[in-house]
């Protein structure tokens, strides 16, 4: 399955000559420095942040004590770790307010990073803060940008502010100065996506900046990004000094090394993630999870995090009291479902897993519909009949299939999973007693 | 952030940062494990994984030992040997009529590569049209319209959020009783591991193969010069789902060579086709697997 495969293997391997000598010792520490730095570019990335990140982590390797509880390639791992999360900065999502208002916000990027997307969701999420955000396509060049963003606009009712094909300077003005005297707070400039080595286009970027003197300046860049990044994101930083970045797609199986290696060498914050299509996809940058997709291991952090947001600790620490005493029973399995409806659906908890993003999940598998259907089933039973399903016999079955609308079949399934449920949560009692997602 | 200063004053002549890279290992030193650890580095350094780069590593070792090469001067023809050895591919002839399906992820120039294309066969005299089956994103089919009166070709397209596949299965028939010699169909970004997305490219491809299975297939993906190394997991993806002839290359007009593809060439065994230089509508060209190598290697 690939789980905490490739690097954390890899190092396993280097260290599994040594047992506990109490420190790292130099040779492996050099083996595993370039497993490291091998899996960092397989990453994306940059090759000169790899060279001084391995440097670093190499320097503080040596002659580190080991932790008694941990392996040497865990204890390296996590230093690794540690100074990923460093490298990558604090949690930031909090876009800076001018002081007079409108706060201008300036995007840019290469094309088909996913600004104009992008624009739509800061303008759907600052509304939702109570802001009036103002869109403004200053995109003249790409065929149907401007029509594009007036759709995304108008999905997340937000006024857009166009001027057809005139200089993007202009048009950036007189947006902020419409902005001003209709009251909007925020005033978003979706620019046209252009590459970092054209300097006509450069410059124009610059005259916007000049003219309407934003507060913020988010870099927009696709998280599939290569070693390329960092040259793309040192010169957008270099002409135009941005104050952060936004980082799209990383709903694909990307690794994401072009996070680390963009700040790295600007310095600047990240500061939002795209996560999907929809316009609600959307999410503050957290490093410790960066860093965990960079290195392999999944997005533990963030399942763990949805896991207790949907479901408070009581209910947990009740249920995890019944699957220690094995009273585990119908009502349990519905809670369950239900939380597992509220972490966003079996898919994207699955995508969560280490090596799971990589796998096609049939749509069979991980039926929500079924789920619906179990739902109503269950509620369908008498208090009785949930705690003792073992009591559910044939005219049962027949009176609860009818009751939920729902075939015998299913009711059979239903019971049928509950019981392999329970015995999975028997086996798993004598590891951590956690639930099975 | 210090240290990354040093960086910045590289990035000066990034353009050719592996050429340069390349070129002072070439000129000098010797034949060493240091020679080779540097050589993979850099080869790392330009997309093209790992997988890959140890695999040419090995062939450039064999091909050293067997030719007595001490001088890292020549290893520089050996490993462009090797590169063209691992890009060279036998495409198919094109015969009429041609169905092109167009795919890939968001954002890597499928409309604009559609654009292209489309002129070239419009300039080779071929009768042609673009199906609008981008139904989701927001004005996709009003960017592909300018594309098509650019390219002076007919296209076909319906509202927004039509069923994909049922707008294909009209255009085909269309093409069909027009005669059509090139349908090239343009479809929705989506990312590869989206299950549900690339059910409904398989349904594009089912649709093309029962309604016109007297036309010759190419299916193409689109990919973005720029992306590092999850261009093999969307070209397996792809592939997986509907078989890829070929590789549309976009973006090269930019800083990033596109090395990846070496990857994708030598594990996923998808050659490429095309390559994007440019915004224009004539900046679309076949692709040529000597100036490819020469750019990465020699940065010319």
């Amino acid at each position: 399955m690939g789980v905490f495969s490739g690097l954390g293997d890899k190092l396993k391997h280097v260290f599994s000559k040594i047992s506990n000598r109490g420190k790292l010792d130099e040779y492996e520490i050099k083996q595993a420095m370039r497993e490291i730095r091998i899996a960092l570019l397989e990453a994306d990335v940059n090759y000169n942040v790899v060279k001084d990140f391995v440097a670093k982590v190499s320097e503080r390797a040596n002659g580190e004590e080991i932790t008694k509880s941990v392996t040497p390639g865990q204890q390296v791992i996590k230093i690794v770790n540690d100074e990923l999360v460093e490298l990558m900065g604090a949690k930031n999502s909090k876009l800076e307010v001018a002081s007079k208002p409108p706060t201008v916000i300036m995007m840019c990027g290469l094309q088909g990073a996913g600004k104009t997307t992008m624009c739509g969701k800061l303008g759907a999420l600052l509304k939702k803060q109570g802001k009036k955000p103002l869109l403004v396509a200053c995109d003249i060049y790409r065929p149907a940008a401007i029509n594009q963003l007036k759709v995304v606009g108008k999905n997340v009712s937000v006024e857009v502010f166009e001027m057809g094909t005139q200089n993007p300077r202009k048009i950036a003005e007189h947006a902020v100065k419409h902005a001003e005297s209709k009251g909007f707070d925020t005033v978003i400039i979706d620019t046209a996506g252009r590459l970092h080595i054209n300097d006509d286009l450069m410059k124009e970027l610059e005259d916007i900046k000049k003219a309407v003197k934003p507060t913020e300046i988010l870099l927009t860049v696709d998280a599939m990004t290569g070693q390329d990044a960092v040259t793309v994101a040192t010169t957008f930083n270099n002409r135009l000094d941005i104050t952060g970045v936004i980082l799209t797609k990383l709903d694909g199986d990307t690794r994401g090394g072009a996070a680390l290696s963009i700040r790295a060498v600007t310095g600047k914050p990240i500061k939002f993630c795209g996560t999907g299509e929809k316009a609600g996809d959307i999410e503050p940058f957290y490093p410790d999870r960066m860093a965990n997709r960079i290195l392999g291991m999944g997005d533990i952090v963030s399942l763990v995090e949805k896991a207790q947001e949907a479901m408070d600790e009581e209910t947990m620490r009740k249920m995890e009291k019944r699957v220690k005493d094995a009273t585990f029973t119908l009502d349990d399995f519905l809670i369950q479902f239900e939380s597992l409806k509220k972490m966003g659906g079996i898919s994207e908890v699955m995508q969560m897993l280490p090596g799971m993003g990589r796998f096609n999940l049939s749509e069979k598998d991980i039926d929500e519909k079924r789920i619906e259907k179990f739902k109503a089933i269950i509620s369908s039973m008498t208090k009785k009949e949930r705690e003792h399903p073992e009591i559910v016999k044939s005219s049962r079955r027949k009176r609860i299939s009818s009751g939920s609308g729902t075939t015998i079949q299913d009711v059979n399934q239903l019971l049928k999973q509950f019981e392999q449920t329970r015995d999975l949560m028997k086996k798993m009692k004598n590891n951590k007693g956690r639930l099975p997602f | 952030m210090g240290i990354f200063a040093k960086i910045k004053n590289a990035l000066k002549k990034t353009k050719d940062a592996i050429a340069y890279r390349l070129n002072k290992l070439f000129t000098g030193g010797v034949l060493n494990d240091e020679f080779y650890d540097e050589l993979e580095t850099i080869l790392l350094s330009a997309d093209i994984g790992s997988e890959t780069t140890e695999s040419i590593l090995n062939e450039l070792k064999k091909v050293i030992d067997k030719k007595h090469i001490t001088d890292p001067g020549r290893v520089r023809d050996e490993l462009k040997a090797i590169m063209r050895g691992i890009l060279d591919f036998e495409l198919p002839e094109e015969e009429y009529p041609l169905v092109i399906l167009v795919a890939g992820v968001n954002g890597v120039g499928k409309t604009t590569s559609i654009g292209k294309l489309a002129r070239n066969y419009k300039k080779a005299g071929k009768s042609v049209t673009i199906v609008a089956a981008d139904t989701f994103r927001a004005a996709a089919a009003d960017q592909l319209t300018v594309w098509a009166d650019r390219a002076g070709v007919r296209i076909v397209r319906q509202n927004e959020g039509a069923d994909a596949a049922a707008v294909v299965y009209d255009a085909l028939q269309s093409a069909k009783s027009k005669g059509t010699q090139v349908t090239i169909i343009d479809t929705a970004g989506r990312l590869h591991n989206k299950v549900n997305l690339m059910e409904e490219l398989k349904k594009i491809d089912r649709v093309i193969d029962r309604e016109f299975p007297e036309a010759m297939r190419l299916n193409y993906i689109v990919l973005d010069a720029t992306t590092g190394q999850n261009a093999l997991s969307q070209v397996d993806l792809f592939n997986e789902a509907i078989d890829i002839d070929g590789i549309i290359l976009t973006k090269l007009d930019g800083t990033a060579k596109g090395g990846v593809v070496l990857a994708i060439a030598g594990e996923e065994e998808v050659p490429v086709v095309y390559i994007g230089v440019g915004e224009g509508i004539d900046d679309l060209e076949p692709f040529d697997i000597n100036d490819f190598v020469n750019e990465i290697v020699d940065g010319d």
